[in-house]
């Protein structure tokens, strides 16, 4: 019964959703509150029919009940609970299942806590919301219904895919869709903006907090991606310049240049229309994005299955929606107001010198991604475009947008002074000389650009940190009035440094690993020894060892640094009989923020096993910049700026009441 | 019924979600920009209290935040002045019918459309509890599997999944299966024989080399082997060595014990290769029992058995006769009469320790006792 229950709460949302997406936006036309008011429960109820079929699918997979179709391909009865949870959305079915949760969850937190938006702005928005989750409703009962039966179950399911079977499905779809879908947010309020044609100051206020949000877990979700990648694919490699990886950094370049173009409309009433802009192409690349993955035009882990009709359908709502969207902006946009003035030399400037650059960088992932594929549709001739190509169109344009990443919140609004600025950087720039010398004096000759990438790296992170300094008056003024200002200082002030930083230490990170990356691959037979960077790495012997649904074989290496044991690790190799595939376990050895890395590769017949040996220097600094970077979005998104506007009844309500 | 009536609270819940916002009075509960401006304008205050901005600057931003405060403020109250339009309760019934009704009917349509009401949920809890009878074969082959996953030293287990997974023509692992048992329990004749026909079936038939050095490890173990000996001849024949391979047959054929099972397999086997006429029926009237349809081959065989049956109850001297007699019936299914059969047989041999032996063996073999 429960399957069918999660079935119909499914359908229900749809209903709902069709209600939503009609009713509030005639209301919003012919002025009706009560119409309007239909949106905000709506919202509600549908969210609630979601999670409960999330759930129901959730109780499927937890009981294994093989009668439900996506179940039995995907499950197992002897996985580890956790993974029976996580399969729920390891799967294409599951996986948008969860992406329509989300998009209602979403919808909901606007219904719930949008008390402070007018009612037309709430009531259009939620309307565009409704219709994006309609058609998912529709996409996922039509073509990839996650509750179809089989008459008879079967006894045993078929697996989840063994890669998939890791703490980290647990963490990055879940992160990466509230950020892909959060987007959806800006891009529902922007639709709503352009149908009623006022767009203001205001309005960016009202979006920040939403875009920060997707941001935030955009961030997290492309950084745990990333380092579970890292550690299971067995190579060691963060970032491969994956279509699948590129899809999701797209719609996060889009966001990080609308986080900043909405600080200068909120502020100066300026660059309106690029912001609406921005707000609709972030959506549109998650929609993308979400084409590419789950359509089949790309076959990678990430592809469960591909099917045509999905594809089809997926394009029919890319159209729908990008298109639609781009068709209402350029009708709009002609007629909006455009606000204020500012000279090029300012921190309007500066943000505009960084949404250049962003897009910029943005439009190169978009034609590296997408221009093999469409090649190949129009000539059938295959090209891989791969890290070369990134390398030298998407890092050349790095360089300068993190050049002025500390100039930017040193500048004034409106008329800034560049000189001023580089003058309160001086620290800086001294630091990022030393770090340019420590660097080269550290690593000899080549590679001649990894200190000039420390050294911009510093500067950045230094940049961050003078800019806090300046607000907060740090060693110029006595300590007790810094500890005023602080308390006083908004936190988003506190969210863009910390932010700022983090791109600094994620940029060292990456230098590090690049430039200064040592690998060994070798052959070893138990009680041999082979050295790295100062390590001695000894096979102590192979371990066979029985999973719950898999079969290990693991090595077992003592580490020695001068004949003194720091530790022992036990990379291994697992075979997961369901589905006969294997799947290699990384051992991992945090040193400081530099790491050891060894993996398994094939054991030949005269019992010598073949191993990877890493060391990367600093390689923990990307992602642990990149957590950095997603608190500095939690601080901004704390402010208590966000959240003014909000009507306070029981102030008001007192004012009511008669005098005695 | 429980489902439906479930089904019926949740669509009432989804209407009322709608109703509900359309029956109460228009609340305004909205906020505005003019909010927004307000704080602006209360920042611009604390920046400059902290020092944070000049004099001037505060002033130039005051006034331009208070202009936008000023046009907001109109626009709410223009907002607010305007008398709603009519008709707001032909609209609320507009909305509310499109509730009352495309919600159930939507639902309900797509629903039966799509899913499948009439299939209760099988969780493996409620699977597991099914008696073992009614399980599906693939049930039972998982749960042997499950346990030879977890103990894969379990011989006996390995032995008794090989021919299933042979019969459901899964033959990479009735192999596999095969050479477990053959490794854990010990290398005999028989197993070496089981596992060149596993070899054999996973070759689509083509007794392989590998098959072929099983089945030679059989016949060494035990020169009598049948399936070993039969298969070698495949072997031959397959290599096209049709001599060979009549050798091979014809002498299983002279030292066949009367009445075997097998023989008459042999001897279409030995009719492909050699135009010389084997010993017994000739390969013309296999060949016509063979065009035969099945329940006219079963009326045949039964008919040649009844034969037997009236032949050995004038004459009860002849051992092989009632021992193929027993063979016989079993092989028909009929138990009982075999069974029968084997005590006419005893009591027509007497004393004779010799051919008691033979047919004690025989029952034993056929698992006839008790």
């Amino acid at each position: 019964m429960i399957p069918e229950l999660g079935h119909y709460c499914l359908v229900l949302a749809l209903a709902l959703a069709l209600i939503q997406a009609s009713v509030p936006m005639w209301g919003a036309r012919v002025g009706d509150s009560t119409l309007m008011g239909v949106a905000g429960p709506a919202a509600l109820a549908q969210f609630a029919f979601v999670a409960a079929s999330f759930a129901a699918l959730t109780w499927c997979y937890v009981a294994s009940d093989f009668s439900v179709f996506n179940v039995f391909q995907n499950s197992h009865s002897a996985m580890p609970l956790i993974y029976k949870f996580t399969s729920v959305w390891g799967n294409h079915e599951g996986s948008m299942l969860l992406w329509v949760l989300i998009l209602s969850l979403f919808g909901a937190s606007v219904a719930a806590f949008g008390g402070n938006l007018p009612e037309t702005l709430r009531a259009d928005a939620l309307a565009v919301q409704a219709w994006i989750a309609a058609a998912f409703y529709l996409f996922i009962l039509v073509t990839s219904n996650p509750f179809l039966r089989l008459a008879d179950a079967p006894f045993e399911g078929r697996d989840l895919n063994p890669i998939l079977q890791d703490p980290g499905l647990a963490i990055h779809p879940p992160l990466l869709y509230l950020g892909y879908v959060g987007f959806s947010i800006s891009f529902s309020f922007a639709i709503a903006a352009l149908i009623e044609g006022r767009i203001d100051a205001a309005w960016a206020r009202w979006v920040r907090p939403w875009a920060l949000a997707a941001w935030l877990c955009l961030t997290l979700g492309i950084a745990m991606g990333s380092y579970w990648a890292y550690y299971e694919l067995g190579w060691g490699g963060w970032w491969f310049w994956d279509p699948v990886e590129n899809a999701s950094l797209m719609p996060w370049l889009a966001g990080t240049a609308l986080l900043h173009s909405a600080v200068v409309m909120e502020k100066r009433n300026a660059l309106k229309i690029w912001t609406i802009l921005l707000a609709i192409l972030a959506f549109s690349l998650s929609l993308l994005g979400t084409f590419l993955v789950r359509s089949g035009v790309l076959t990678s882990v990430h592809t469960f299955a591909s099917d045509p009709t999905r594809g089809v359908f997926i394009l029919a709502i890319l159209a729908v929606f990008i298109g639609g969207g781009f068709t209402l902006y350029a009708w709009r946009a002609p007629m909006l107001k455009q606000g204020g003035l500012f000279a090029p030399i300012s921190r309007e400037g500066a943000l505009v010198f960084n949404n250049l650059f962003l897009t910029s960088a943005c439009a190169t992932v978009f034609v590296g991604t997408l221009y093999p594929l469409a090649l190949e549709a129009l000539t059938e001739e295959k090209i891989s475009v791969g890290a070369p190509f990134f390398n030298f169109t998407f890092g050349p344009l790095l360089v300068p947008l993190l050049i002025a990443v500390p100039f930017g919140p040193l500048l004034a609004w409106k008329r800034g002074d560049v000189l001023g600025a580089a003058q309160r950087l001086m620290l800086a720039f001294a630091l990022a000389l030393v770090g340019l010398g420590v660097a080269f004096a550290l690593q000899g000759g080549q590679p001649v650009l990894a200190p000039f990438g420390v050294a911009l790296a510093v500067f950045v992170m230094i940049g961050a940190l003078t800019d806090l300094s300046e607000r907060l008056g740090l060693f110029r003024v006595p300590l007790g009035v810094t500890l005023a200002r602080a308390r006083g200082l908004p936190r988003s002030n506190f969210g863009t440094a910390v932010a700022h930083f983090a791109a600094g230490v994620v940029l060292l990170g990456v230098v590090a690993e690049t430039a200064w990356n040592a690998e060994r691959i070798a052959t070893l037979k138990v009680g041999e020894t082979i050295s790295l960077r100062g390590y001695d790495f000894t096979l102590d012997g192979l371990i066979p060892r029985p999973g719950p649904n898999y079969r290990e074989v693991a090595a077992h290496f003592t580490i020695r640094r001068d004949g003194v044991v720091i530790g022992v690790m036990e990379p291994s190799k697992r075979t997961f009989p369901q589905r006969a595939m294997s799947t290699t376990e990384a051992a991992l050895m945090s040193r400081g923020v530099s790491q050891i890395y060894l993996s398994l590769g094939e054991t030949s017949a005269d019992g010598a096993v073949a191993v990877r040996l890493y060391h990367k220097p600093l390689v923990l600094l990307i992602w642990l910049g990149a957590v950095m970077m997603a608190f500095g979005g939690a601080l901004s998104l704390s402010d208590r700026r966000l959240r003014v506007g909000a009507p306070k009844p029981a102030r008001r309500k007192p004012a009511l009441q008669p005098a005695e | 019924m429980t489902l439906w009536f479930v089904f019926a609270l949740m669509t009432a819940a989804a209407v009322f979600a709608v109703l509900w916002p359309l029956g109460r009075a228009a609340v305004r509960r909205s906020g505005s920009d003019v909010a927004v401006y307000r704080d602006q304008i209360g920042e611009i205050g604390r920046d400059r209290a902290n020092g944070l901005i000049g004099a001037s600057e505060a002033e130039a931003a005051r006034v331009e935040v208070s202009r936008r405060l000023l046009a907001a403020a109109d626009a709410d109250a223009a907002q607010s002045a305007a008398a709603p339009r009519p008709g707001a309760t032909a609209r609320r019934r507009t909305a509310a019918v499109a509730a009352l009704i495309g919600v159930p009917v939507l639902a309900a349509t797509l629903y039966l459309a799509l899913g499948s009401p009439q299939l209760p949920g099988q969780p493996l809890a409620a699977r597991v509890k099914a008696p073992l009878q009614d399980q599906p074969l693939d049930a039972l082959v998982t749960r042997v599997e499950a346990h030879l996953a977890s103990n894969p030293e379990d011989g006996r287990g390995w032995e008794v999944i090989a021919p299933v997974y042979l019969r459901l023509g899964r033959f990479e692992d009735a192999v596999k299966a095969r050479r477990n048992a053959l490794q854990l329990n010990g290398a005999t004749s028989d197993r070496e024989a089981d596992l060149g026909e596993a070899l054999a079936a996973a070759a689509n038939g083509v007794v392989t080399d590998e098959a072929k050095a099983s089945f030679e490890r059989a016949r060494a173990g035990d020169p009598k082997n049948v399936r070993a000996r039969f298969y070698l001849g495949v072997a031959a024949e397959q290599d096209s060595n049709h001599a060979a391979a009549a050798a091979i047959w014809r002498e299983m054929l002279t030292d066949a014990p009367q009445g075997a099972p097998w023989v008459p397999i042999v001897r279409q086997a030995l009719a492909r290769v050699d135009a010389a006429p084997a010993p017994g029926p000739s390969a013309d009237d296999i060949a016509a029992a063979q065009s035969m349809k099945p329940e006219d081959q079963a009326a045949m065989i039964r008919g040649m058995v009844e034969q037997l049956s009236e032949r050995l109850k004038r004459d009860g001297s002849d051992v092989d006769g009632w021992l193929r007699l027993v063979r016989a019936y079993t092989v028909l299914g009929d138990k009982d009469r075999a069974r029968e059969a084997a005590a006419d047989a005893r009591r027509a041999i007497g004393p004779d320790a010799d051919k008691l032996k033979r047919l004690d063996e025989l029952v034993k073999g056929l698992g006839l006792e008790g």
